[in-house]
């Protein structure tokens, strides 16, 4: 009966390896550089705005300590979580250049990512939110392709938050271009960017998950482990 | 009986005591030597770090690490005033030499505001003045063999004493002083008096202050623990602190 429908594939290889080794290499680097991240900034939990900022100096956020649960190690140890966040700023960083080049050489991101101009329209992101709303993510006449949202999103993700966290993260290195700094308005201004970043990019983690959650945990873990993804029951007419 | 919850706390504890235990494996320790590499290789050896005007100074600069000796040594050079202390420059060097402040202040000067930046995070700019550690190296003589320039500090934790090291690229770097002064002021006991390290480009905890002896030598295997510097030795921190 399903594979009847000719609008229907039954199943599509949503993902080439390449995109699916480098999912899962973000996610191990993306997990542990919070968590060590969150230990660093344990050290001094205050952020501030501008070239210079320490305990006498206001700070525009302070916070309590993050608990042993969320940071690497648990137990405090700055020095610990440096050798963590600086190994696995590598791994994010050259993944991404990787990603990038590779994506676009074999026109991953051309033909997948690229938004158009009438994905921005209202009209579309007002059927893509009710699509969404229905917990509907996909579109039946072209199962393969991202929506709007997904489009947006992760265009965001590579292109302007990983970017923005790995060169506010260099930006703090005192041995780098200084110049990169001065981008960020300053070292400590680089430093609250990196931080809120990184919230930004646990926003991202856990709308994804949820997502994955509701749009069938099974079926997309499976199209980001072997590629196949599998068209929804209802959509086999 | 185990339950769910127990099997998962279970889980998460020992996953997390596992990571604990990788912080300090080589696979992770090696990643200094990749930011070294590659810094050195975007950014040049002589590139100076950045510099400022002095309206763009930290109103309080806090102190790092130590901030006032407690051994008799230090009691005794601080009593008046450090005219009798001397820095001894040694180690693979042609000519040992022993400056005394007054000599150090008449060597050619550098001034530079530039800003400090701590491992914790924090940073805070300040106005340092002194000579060149490539003049003072220069006058001694350093020999061929020489690979890293080591600073012997007044400040104790425990039986350890504080000591630092950089190699001779940062050692010969135009912005690598001797400061004596601070903010157009002696430096004083709290930022390390009677002398500290600039090396600019690098964090905070190689600056070494109350320095009390400059020695070069070929290798760091027989100071202190070996790793280059105190809190190399004592807490596994990063030798070279470019990032």
């Amino acid at each position: 009966m399903r594979a009847d429908s000719p609008a229907a594939p039954v199943r599509v290889y949503r993902h080439r390896l390449f995109t699916r080794l480098w999912h899962w290499v973000n996610a191990v680097a993306v997990i542990v550089l919070i968590g060590s991240g969150l230990m660093i900034f344990n050290a001094h939990p205050r952020l501030y705005w501008g070239h210079y900022g320490a305990n006498f100096d206001p700070a525009w956020l302070e916070l309590p300590r993050w608990p042993g649960w969320v940071t690497l190690p648990s137990r405090y140890s700055l020095a610990g979580a440096r050798h963590w966040h600086l190994a696995f700023a590598l791994v994010l960083a050259f993944g991404l250049l990787a990603y990038m080049v590779w994506g676009l050489v074999n026109r991953h991101i051309q033909r997948d990512l690229r938004i158009r101009r009438r994905d921005l329209t209202p009209a579309l992101l007002c059927t893509d939110l009710k699509a969404h709303w229905a917990l509907r993510f996909h579109d039946p006449h072209d199962p393969r392709a991202y929506n709007g949202f997904q489009k947006l999103s992760y265009v965001g993700v590579v292109f302007v938050l990983m970017p923005l966290l790995v060169l506010s993260g260099l930006a703090l290195a005192p041995g780098m271009w200084p110049w990169l700094s001065d981008l960020f308005g300053g070292r400590q201004s680089a430093r609250s960017v990196h931080f809120i970043a990184m919230g930004a990019m646990t926003l991202f983690v856990v709308v994804h998950l949820t997502l994955v959650i509701l749009a069938g945990p099974v079926n997309e873990l499976r199209s980001m482990v072997t590629g196949w993804w599998r068209t929804p029951e209802e959509d086999h007419s | 009986m185990i339950t769910r919850r127990n099997l998962l706390v279970t889980t998460g504890a020992v996953m997390l005591a596992g990571c604990d235990r990788w912080s300090d494996s080589p696979a992770l320790l090696s990643a200094e030597d990749a930011h070294r590499f590659l810094q050195r290789s975007v950014n040049g050896r002589a590139a100076l770090a950045r510099e400022y005007h002095t309206d763009q100074m930290s109103p309080v600069f806090r102190t790092n690490g130590t901030n006032r000796p407690n051994t008799p040594e230090y009691a005794a050079v601080t009593a008046n005033r450090f005219a009798d202390w001397r820095l001894p420059v040694t180690g693979l060097v042609r000519r040992p030499l022993t400056l005394s402040l007054a000599q150090l202040q008449s060597l050619p000067q550098r001034a530079q505001v530039t800003r400090h930046d701590c491992v914790e995070g924090w940073s805070a700019i300040g106005k340092w003045q002194g000579p060149r550690l490539e003049t003072v190296l220069q006058l001694a003589g350093i020999r061929n063999d020489a690979r890293y320039v080591v600073f012997h500090c007044a400040d104790r934790f425990g039986a350890d004493s504080y000591y630092e090291s950089i190699d001779l690229i940062d050692a010969f770097h135009p912005q690598t002083i001797l400061a004596w002064a601070m903010n157009d002021r002696y430096l004083d006991v709290g930022h390390g008096a009677p002398l500290r390290l600039r090396v600019e480009r690098q964090l905070g905890y190689k600056q070494a202050k109350y320095i009390m002896g400059v020695e070069v030598v070929a290798s760091l295997a027989g100071i202190g623990g070996g790793k280059g510097g105190y809190w190399e030795d004592s807490n596994g921190y990063e030798w070279y602190a470019g990032i």
